[in-house]
């Protein structure tokens, strides 16, 4: 709506998913340990509940979206297909290995996240396709989301990080917003974190190896200077959030 | 173009417990502009257009939403409840009152947008906490009072619904 209201952008057909039942529902499939969400659930039904108890990171990002407002309408669909690099949702889906369900005139198929999102506002959605919903797992071992900006509410993310970190398979995940043209995995960070620390449940962290960790996250990153803050700042944020939640994982 | 490529269709909208035939407007309008410019009920405000400062502000299916946002043949079957549907009669509501009282109106702008939105927020939960306030809050903006006299506002109906 920003578009036709601010862009002139003038939509000849309209189609109304507002009562295509399935795109409002989300299903915990407790056999395979996973949770699939409709692309049509709004933010406001992940903030608390059932889905927080599950995907908790999911739960923090939706927290963090615009204002009750926004986030009584905004989706994981809208945030998929406007693939913005700073979707708040999207460090979440990336460092949870999402598998993104799309329909559309040709039937169904299952994208990976790492193969959804192509670039800014550029994504794998076919000619008439759309997002059907979205299924992550339910991960043993803590999660979490963090994002800076320039105030606490009603603000789009300068930088933000989502850290998964699985006790059962030792894996560390850790997903960036904001800070390239698309979301971030940092696979060499991940690989660096595995070889020096074995993750399984009880491992220590000392700060010096949150620290470098942190270093090591914010090298993958591509920032760029624009409106909103500048290369070196939200390279920065990244260096800290990872830090931060490094060490919040094993609090 | 012509009204036909513009994609004209015919619905009907649910306002304040009223049906509404919505005619001649192109299919991409905003429900602020068809509530404001084709059904004349201009008390929502269209301010930002982007969804930042809640001055559009009116319950849609018991969620407060953004009018601004919500694509109006998108809002067809749907119970939508704006600022001009709250009192009887052309009565003003406790909460109209309040701001009244505490001074929470001065250029008025943001008023019905704030009206709306705390409107939703007791009928949600009619003993929020302060941080609950201000959560529910957060996305409408006034540019006057600094938000101490609205928040004094809502407090007022809260204390007087309790006493009542």
């Amino acid at each position: 709506m920003v578009e036709v209201n601010l862009h002139g952008r003038q939509p000849q057909t309209v189609i109304s998913l507002r009562h295509v039942e399935e795109l409002h529902e989300w299903s915990y499939r407790q056999t395979q340990q996973t949770v699939t969400i409709g692309s049509a659930v709004p933010y406001s039904v992940m903030e608390t509940g059932k889905i927080a108890e599950l995907v908790p990171a999911l739960a923090q990002a939706a927290r963090t979206v615009g204002s009750p407002q926004i986030r009584a309408a905004g989706t994981l669909g809208g945030n998929l297909g406007t693939c913005s690099p700073a979707g708040d949702s999207l460090p979440v889906l990336s460092a949870l290995n999402a598998v993104i369900h799309l329909i559309g005139p040709q039937g169904t198929r299952d994208v990976a996240w790492g193969e959804f999102m192509l670039g800014v506002k550029k994504n794998a959605l076919g000619s008439g396709e759309f997002v059907h919903s979205i299924t992550v797992p339910v991960i043993q071992g803590w999660q979490g989301y963090a994002k800076v900006g320039t105030r606490n509410a009603m603000v789009i993310a300068t930088a933000s990080a989502c850290l998964v970190r699985d006790t059962e398979e030792g894996l560390i995940s850790i997903a960036l917003g904001s800070v390239g043209p698309t979301i971030i995995r940092c696979s060499q960070a991940e690989k660096w974190l595995r070889k020096t620390n074995s993750l399984r449940a009880g491992a220590q962290i000392n700060a010096d190896l949150a620290v470098e960790f942190g270093r090591r996250v914010s090298d993958e990153a591509t920032p760029i200077d624009d409106h909103r803050s500048t290369a070196a700042y939200r390279r920065h944020c990244v260096a800290i959030l990872a830090q931060r939640l490094l060490v919040r994982s094993l609090a | 173009m012509s009204a036909q490529e513009l994609g004209n269709e015919i619905y009907t909208l649910r306002v304040n417990g009223q049906s509404h035939p919505v005619q001649d407007a192109w299919i991409g309008e905003s429900l602020l502009y068809v509530l404001r410019e084709r059904l004349g009920l201009p008390g929502a405000k269209g301010a930002c257009e982007q969804g930042e400062c809640g001055s559009c502000t009116v319950v849609m299916d018991s969620q407060a939403v953004c009018s601004c946002l919500v694509m109006a043949a998108a809002a067809v079957d749907t119970e939508i409840l704006t600022v001009e549907g709250l009192g009887e009669n052309g009565s003003l509501t406790d909460i109209q009152q309040a701001f009244l009282a505490a001074g929470g109106v001065q250029c008025g702008f943001c008023t019905p947008g704030f009206i709306v939105a705390v409107h939703h927020l007791l009928d949600s939960n009619p003993e929020p906490s302060e941080d609950q306030i201000r959560e529910s809050l957060s996305g409408n903006i006034c540019r006057c009072t600094g938000y101490g006299r609205i928040l004094e506002a809502v407090k007022i109906v809260i204390s007087k619904r309790d006493a009542s």
